[in-house]
């Protein structure tokens, strides 16, 4: 064998090879958990709102319930259940795979498409409890 | 030799390590407080207000919360490091991300602790 490669780390992807069908499904997941990150980081505001109205008075639990009703709070409250549960199951996959738990090729795709799967149904569980 | 710069990674075990104790941390309280609620099932403002009032879950929900944020801080921070390449305007969004995380736990400490 000839001399060692030295990859460049950490590798840095463009957007256009990130939403393209180049990625495989590893990278997905490990996109799709920057992007839920992101989006749970923006919504913290409504988040600790909702929370705060909930819990200070019978009023503002009412104006809580009010506004959580309203269609387009219900589908940003739905988009951040997933984005929460993805980056829980997404989260403790990066945790096994620290532990150099799964890290073959094949158990690794294997575990991303569980990720994928699992976090929509407990997305579909959760909005089924809580709107 | 590593080129340190100010708006960089903070370098070393520390980050890498916070980053999945305050995971750990929120995994668990996640899971915890599904169970509570599932158990209590609280359908009123009494209810609800009383199972965040419990000091136990009070502190460990303000728990999660600074887990939760020390959490964003660095995941948000890696964010700017990819993406925002001018060092003076990652500087402004690094101590933007600070400051309202920073504010964000006097919020949660303010909603909990009210109760």
């Amino acid at each position: 064998m000839a001399g060692i490669t030295i990859k460049k780390r950490p590798k840095y992807l463009n957007f256009t090879t990130l939403v393209s069908n180049r990625l495989p499904v590893m990278g997905r997941v490990s996109f799709l958990h920057r992007i839920s990150g992101a989006a749970l980081f923006f919504c913290l505001p409504i988040l600790l709102w909702l929370f705060g109205a909930s819990l200070t008075s019978p009023e503002s639990f009412a104006t809580f319930k009010s506004v959580a009703a309203l269609w387009p709070v219900k589908v940003i409250l739905a988009g951040l259940i997933w984005a929460y549960a993805h980056h829980f199951c997404a989260g403790i996959r990066f945790l096994l795979l620290d532990l150099h738990i799964g890290v073959e090729k094949e158990a690794a795709a294997k575990s991303a498409i569980a990720v994928l799967v699992v976090s929509i149904l407990l997305t579909l569980i959760l909005w089924g409890i809580l709107l | 030799m590593i080129n340190r710069i100010v708006v960089g990674a903070h370098y070393g075990l520390r980050d890498w390590l916070v980053q999945r104790a305050t995971a750990v941390i929120m995994a668990v309280y996640s899971v915890l407080i599904v169970a509570v609620l599932c158990a209590v099932r609280p359908s009123t403002f009494e209810a609800w207000q009383g199972v965040f009032a419990n000091g136990v879950i009070k502190f460990m929900t303000f728990l999660f919360c600074v887990s939760l944020f020390y959490h964003t801080w660095i995941g948000v921070r890696d964010i700017w490091m990819d993406y925002a390449k001018p060092i003076s305007v990652r500087l402004v969004l690094h101590v933007l991300t600070i400051t309202v995380l920073v504010g964000y736990t006097g919020w949660a400490a303010a909603i909990l602790w009210r109760l």
